[in-house]
C-alpha cells in the first residue's frame, strides 16, 4: 500500500514503452528507445524508416490514445459512482453512450469524414447528457434517482434511433461499418485524433481531480452534503459535465468500449480505499494501463484486430462477477 | 433568560408541500445555550420545521432569524458555519475512516477545492475526544455500531463550529443504552453552554435536560415552556391522543428525583 504512488506511475509508463515495441510488426525494444532518443537528441540513423513510422506515427498516438480513454473512463466512472452512490453504475449511466453511439450511426449513414464522425457522435452524447438532465429537473433540484431514470429514457430513446439507422442502413457497406463502429477500436487512432480528445479528457480530468474531497461529502448523500454547506446541485453540475466531456470524448474516438468505468473504479478502492481523494488519482493510473493493455491484445493477439469493446466486456464482466461473489454487493 | 437576545427567532413561519400546509404562524425564540425540546406525534411537522429553521426548505410565510440575519439571505455555506444538522437517518456510503468522515465537518470552512489541512484534522480529533468516540477514529464508519455512528456523525457536526445544532431525532435506531450514550453526551455539550434544537418521540428525554419544551400537534404548539411545567398528565394525553400519565420517582441510589412518563394500555 505504502508503495502504491510509485507503482501507479511506473505501470502506465512501463506499459507505454512496451506498447512501442509490442505487435505483428516487431521492433526491438533497444531500437524503441533509440528511436525515441532521436527525437530529443537528432543524430544517425540506423534502423529503417518504416520501423519509425511504425513506432512513432502508429504505435505511439495509439498508445497514448488507450491510455487518455482508459484514465477519463475510469476516473468519469469512479465520480459517478460517488455522486450516485451506486457501485453498479457507470459513465453511460446519463445516456451519454446511447446519444454518442446514434451520432456516429447518423454520420456513418451521411458518408461523413472520420473525424466529422467524431465532432458529430461528440455532440449526441453532450446533447443526450442535457436532455437527461432537463428531464430530471424538478423544483430546482436533479435528485439522483430522476438522474437515473431519466438516463434510461434518454438511453432508451437513442437506442430506438440508433436501431432505425441499422435499419435503413445499406446492408453491404454502412450496416457493417455502424457495427463495427459500435464494437469499439482504436484502429483509427491518428495524433490528429489524438489531439481533438486530449483537451475534453484533460479538462474533465481536472475538473474532477479539483472536487475530489467534495465528492465525499456528496456521497453522503444530498442532504447532508447540503448541511455541511455544500452547493449540491453545482457539484453534481461540475461532475456531470466533466464526466461528460470525458466519454463523449472517448467515444466518439473509439466507439462503444464498455465495463472500463465500472470496474477499475472497483480496482481503485481494492488498491487505495473509497477516498476520492486518492481514488481519482489511483483510477486514471489503473484505468490507462488497463486500456493500454487490453488495446496491445486487441492488435497483436491474432492476425485480425480483436475490437475493443469485445475484449473489455470479456475480460471486466467475469472480473465483475468475481468482485460481487467476493463482497457480496458492498463496496468493500 | 428575558435579558438574553434570542439567537434564533422565528415569525410567522409558514411551510407547506405543494397544496398540503405543514404548519403556519410558528414563532419561537431560542435563547443562547439552551436546550429546547419539540415533541410530538409523527407527521405533526417537527422535523419539517427543523428543516425550515436550517434553512434547508425555503418558507411560504415569515422568517427565520439567526442574530440578526436571515437565514434565507445566507447562503449554504454561510448558514453551515452557524447552524449543525444531525439527521435521523443516515444511509451508510462508502467505508470512509470514521476520523474522515468527522473532517467533512470541516466543509464550510474550506474553498470548493480545498481538503482538509492537517489543523482540520486535529479538530476532528478533538470533536471525537469530546463525544468519547476517539478510540474509533482509524475504523470504517459503516462497521461501527448504530449508536457509535451516530456520535461521529454528531462530531462532525460540532468541527463545524456552530452556534446552533439542530438534532432530528437522536435517539431513534439506538438501543436503550445507546440513547443514554448519546443522551448524556447531548447533556454534556449542553453544559458546555451549545444551543441545541432537538426533536424526539419519548417525553421522558425532555425532562433530561433543563431547557424548554415545545409541544407539537398538526402543525400547532399547543404548549411551551419548562419541562416540568409543560409535561403534565393533560398536555401528554392532549398531544399524542392517548392516556398519558406522569410520575414522579424519588432516586435510590441519591439525592433529587425522576420525572416519567407512561402511556396507559387499558387491558
Amino acid at each position: 500500500m505504502k508503495r502504491s504512488p510509485a507503482v501507479l506511475v511506473a505501470l502506465p509508463l512501463g506499459l507505454l514503452f512496451a506498447s512501442l515495441f509490442v505487435g505483428r510488426f516487431q521492433v526491438a525494444p533497444v531500437d524503441v528507445i533509440h528511436i525515441l532518443l532521436a527525437q530529443l537528441f537528432p543524430g544517425a540513423h540506423d534502423w529503417p524508416a518504416p520501423v519509425e513510422t511504425i513506432v512513432l506515427q502508429i504505435r505511439l498516438p495509439r498508445a497514448l490514445m488507450a491510455m487518455c480513454i482508459g484514465a477519463g473512463l475510469s476516473i468519469s466512472g469512479a465520480a459517478y459512482q460517488g455522486v450516485f452512490r451506486n457501485p453498479l453504475v457507470s459513465t453511460d449511466i446519463l445516456g451519454v453512450t446511447a446519444a454518442s453511439g446514434f451520432g456516429a450511426a447518423l454520420a456513418i449513414l451521411l458518408s461523413r469524414s472520420a473525424f466529422e464522425l467524431q465532432l458529430i457522435a461528440f455532440a449526441f452524447g453532450l446533447a443526450g447528457v442535457a436532455l437527461t438532465y432537463l428531464l430530471a429537473r424538478v423544483y430546482q433540484t436533479t435528485p439522483v434517482l430522476m438522474l437515473v431514470l431519466s438516463g434510461v429514457v434518454v438511453a432508451a430513446f437513442f437506442s430506438a434511433l440508433l436501431s432505425g439507422a441499422k435499419y435503413v442502413a445499406d446492408p453491404e457497406s454502412k450496416l457493417p461499418a455502424i457495427t463495427y463502429w459500435l464494437l469499439g477500436s482504436l484502429n483509427g487512432a491518428s495524433l490528429r485524433g489524438l489531439a481533438t480528445i486530449v483537451p475534453p479528457i484533460v479538462a474533465g480530468s481536472v475538473g474532477l481531480l479539483l472536487v475530489r474531497w467534495r465528492l465525499n461529502l456528496l456521497a453522503m448523500g444530498d442532504e447532508e452534503a447540503r448541511s455541511l454547506g455544500v452547493r449540491t446541485e453545482w457539484l453534481k453540475g461540475i461532475v456531470i459535465v466533466c464526466t461528460t466531456l470525458i466519454t463523449a470524448a472517448a467515444v466518439s474516438v473509439c466507439g462503444i468500449v464498455g465495463w472500463v468505468g465500472l470496474v477499475i473504479p472497483h480496482v481503485g478502492r481494492m488498491l487505495v480505499g473509497p477516498d476520492h481523494r486518492l481514488l481519482l488519482p489511483a483510477t486514471l493510473s489503473i484505468g490507462a494501463s488497463y486500456l493500454l493493455f487490453i488495446d496491445d491484445i486487441a492488435r497483436s493477439a491474432t492476425a485480425g484486430e480483436i475490437p475493443l469493446g469485445i475484449l473489455t466486456a470479456l475480460v471486466g464482466a467475469p472480473f465483475f462477477g468475481y468482485l460481487l461473489r467476493k463482497t457480496h454487493g458492498t463496496w468493500q | 433568560m428575558a435579558v438574553a437576545a434570542p439567537i434564533i427567532r422565528l415569525c410567522g413561519v409558514a411551510f407547506g408541500y405543494g397544496e398540503r400546509t405543514v404548519f403556519s404562524d410558528i414563532d419561537l425564540d431560542v435563547f443562547p445555550g439552551e436546550v429546547l425540546s419539540i415533541l410530538g406525534c409523527n407527521g405533526c411537522g417537527k422535523t419539517t420545521l427543523l428543516r425550515c429553521i436550517s434553512g434547508a426548505l425555503a418558507l411560504d410565510r415569515g422568517s427565520v432569524r439567526l442574530g440578526e440575519t436571515d437565514i434565507a439571505r445566507m447562503s449554504a455555506r454561510e448558514r453551515a458555519r452557524k447552524i449543525g444538522f444531525l439527521f435521523q437517518q443516515h444511509t451508510p456510503s462508502f467505508p470512509f475512516p470514521v476520523l474522515d468522515v468527522v473532517s467533512m465537518g470541516r466543509a464550510p470552512h474550506l474553498g470548493m477545492f480545498a481538503s482538509p489541512s492537517a489543523k482540520d484534522m486535529v479538530l476532528a480529533e478533538q470533536a471525537l475526544e469530546r463525544v468519547g468516540m476517539h478510540h474509533l477514529r482509524d475504523r470504517p464508519y459503516t462497521e461501527v455500531s448504530g449508536g457509535e455512528r451516530q456520535l461521529v456523525l454528531l462530531a462532525r457536526t460540532l468541527v463545524q463550529e456552530p452556534d446552533v445544532i439542530l438534532l432530528d431525532e437522536p435517539t431513534s435506531h439506538l438501543d436503550f443504552r445507546n440513547q443514554a450514550l448519546s443522551l448524556r453526551t447531548i447533556g454534556a455539550l449542553a453544559a458546555q453552554g451549545m444551543t441545541m434544537i432537538m426533536t424526539t418521540h419519548d417525553p421522558n428525554h425532555a425532562f433530561l435536560f433543563p431547557g424548554r419544551v415545545v409541544l407539537m400537534k398538526q402543525g400547532r404548539f399547543i404548549g411551551a415552556g419548562p419541562a416540568s411545567e409543560v409535561i403534565t398528565d393533560a398536555s401528554l394525553t392532549a398531544t399524542y391522543g392517548i392516556d398519558i400519565a406522569v410520575v414522579t420517582v424519588p432516586r435510590a441510589s441519591g439525592p433529587g428525583e425522576y420525572r416519567l412518563c407512561s402511556p396507559w394500555l387499558p387491558s
